[in-house]
């Protein structure tokens, strides 16, 4: 059983990761990856979300009837949201700020909602728990990685730590702007999603089809 | 949450209801409105709770938007005590002059423009504020020699989701502008929210309000006015309705409804 939970727990970080495997999540992970510090608030804001939600599903998963499920899942995922927001903006209000309204979207993060419907449903509230942290951790690992290449590139610097001066501050490293901007993210999680996959090949998804080879005339 | 369904009594009429199959309609509505209660009890003790806090730092952040505006901010200098460099004080709109009847330290701007004893229902209201205060607080900035040096003047008005706040600073001749910034805004992240951007925000440094004949000039519009380059803002890319806010704002505040009484009196040294 403990290494059932273990499991669970690892198993989200590279093997079942939710934005490189299930490709979930995305549009956060664009949003909030410019710099290092914004990536790991958001990491522990939906690892908490992601986390307490599927417990609180969970041991309610007898009692949800299936006709509204879906809506009892939203409040509750809403009403925790709705306090890491509050909680933010009473003390971290600079960082709540840059969040903007990507807090809020935590409710409609797909990562949030699948494991409540995939596992909460389904499991104990302490696998629940566990399962739940897992995969926000796993979507924060992906953040932070994502984070890292852009802060440290993009402004020269790691939670807002020097570490390769910028001309503009009369250093030598000429920093990638486009690092700055979303898209950019776009670009690195498809690198990861390929080194992830080169690394573990199970992970490539077979091929829906095959093109046809057609003789020439 | 609603631990208390978790823990089912198996007799009693609570515990038949609770073993009641979770499908059927008098259990489905008794989750759906005990959820609903719980998840807004939970809600609305947490906003009431750390209201306090998130005044204290709503507070603190429109004095580093008033310091910033000035060029005077300091990350390493405590707020409270950099923000005293400035003299609040509460100025009557129409007369352009500054009144002794309320306190400058506790007047709520946003409070007195929803009262209709200390404000106006607007007709001409291109900045879309609906009613504008009499009073607002405005604060000055004095050199070494107690001369004027800059003034910082509140603004708002709508962009295409949100009113956004924020405040003007001019230079002692009432004309000349020297930073603009907006402390909140719900508009859109990339586009509109780039009114945040510090190269879009140093665009206004150097720019002017009124011509020689004292007439406006100043516009935010993608291609400079008639009247010349130093009027001119270019708009932000992708934000159109947001840029014509700012602009309507400026049009507005910088106008006889807004600051125009002041900035005269201002211009003949009467402050």
């Amino acid at each position: 059983m403990a290494h059932k939970r273990r499991a669970m727990l690892v198993d989200p970080l590279v093997d079942n990761n939710p934005i490189t495997l299930q490709v979930l999540g995305i549009c956060s992970a664009l949003a909030v990856t410019s710099s290092m510090q914004v990536a790991l608030v958001m990491t522990i804001a939906v690892t908490l979300v992601t986390g307490f939600a599927s417990m609180f599903i969970s041991m309610l998963r007898n009692h949800i009837p299936s006709s509204i499920r879906i809506i009892v899942q939203m409040v509750i995922i809403a009403s925790l949201v709705i306090l890491v927001d509050q909680v933010l903006k009473a003390y971290a209000y600079e960082i709540s700020k840059t969040l903007s309204v990507f807090v809020g979207l935590i409710i409609t993060n797909c990562i949030v909602m699948g494991r409540a419907e995939a596992f909460a449903m389904k499991n104990p509230p302490l696998d629940s728990f566990i399962d739940g942290v897992g995969n926000g951790l796993g979507y924060g690992l992906i953040l932070m990685l994502v984070g890292f290449i852009r802060e440290l590139f993009g402004s020269g610097s790691l939670f807002g730590i020097t570490i390769l001066p910028t001309v503009n501050n009369g250093g030598w490293y000429v920093p990638n702007g486009m690092l700055l901007l979303p898209p950019s993210a776009f670009f690195i999680i498809g690198l990861i999603i390929w080194a992830f996959r080169a690394w573990k090949p199970s992970q490539v998804e077979e091929r829906e089809y095959e093109i046809q080879k057609v003789e020439a005339h | 949450m609603s631990d208390e369904t978790q823990t089912p009594e198996p007799k009693g009429p609570i515990g038949r209801f609770l073993a009641l199959p979770a499908d059927s309609v008098p259990k489905t509505i008794f989750v759906a409105v005990a959820v609903c209660l719980v998840a807004s009890m939970v809600v609305s003790a947490a906003a009431v709770a750390l209201r306090p806090a998130q005044a204290i730092n709503a507070q603190k952040d429109k004095q580093i938007n008033i310091l910033q505006v000035a060029g005077i901010y300091d990350p390493s200098v405590d707020v409270i005590e950099a923000f005293g460099a400035f003299e609040p004080h509460v100025l009557e709109l129409d007369t352009g002059e500054f009144t002794d009847a309320f306190d400058a330290i506790t007047f709520d701007d946003r409070a007195a423009a929803d009262d209709p004893a200390t404000s106006q229902a607007l007709q001409d209201d291109p900045a879309g504020i609906g009613r504008r205060s009499d009073f607002v607080t405005v604060y000055l900035l004095r050199d070494e020699t107690g001369e004027i040096d800059k003034v910082v003047l509140p603004i708002h008005g709508y962009g295409l989701w949100s009113t956004l706040y924020g405040f003007i600073a001019l230079e002692a001749n009432g004309n000349d502008v020297f930073g603009l910034q907006f402390y909140d805004h719900g508009e859109t992240p990339g586009l509109g929210a780039e009114v945040d951007n510090p190269r879009w925000r140093a665009l206004w440094n150097g720019a002017q309000l009124f011509d020689d004949a004292g007439t406006l000039q100043l516009t935010v519009a993608k291609t400079a006015p008639a009247a010349g380059e130093k009027y001119h803002i270019d708009a932000l890319a992708g934000a159109t309705l947001t840029s014509v806010g700012v602009d309507n704002m400026i049009k507005f505040w910088m106008g006889e409804a807004g600051y125009a009484p002041f900035l005269e009196n201002l211009k003949e040294g009467g402050v």
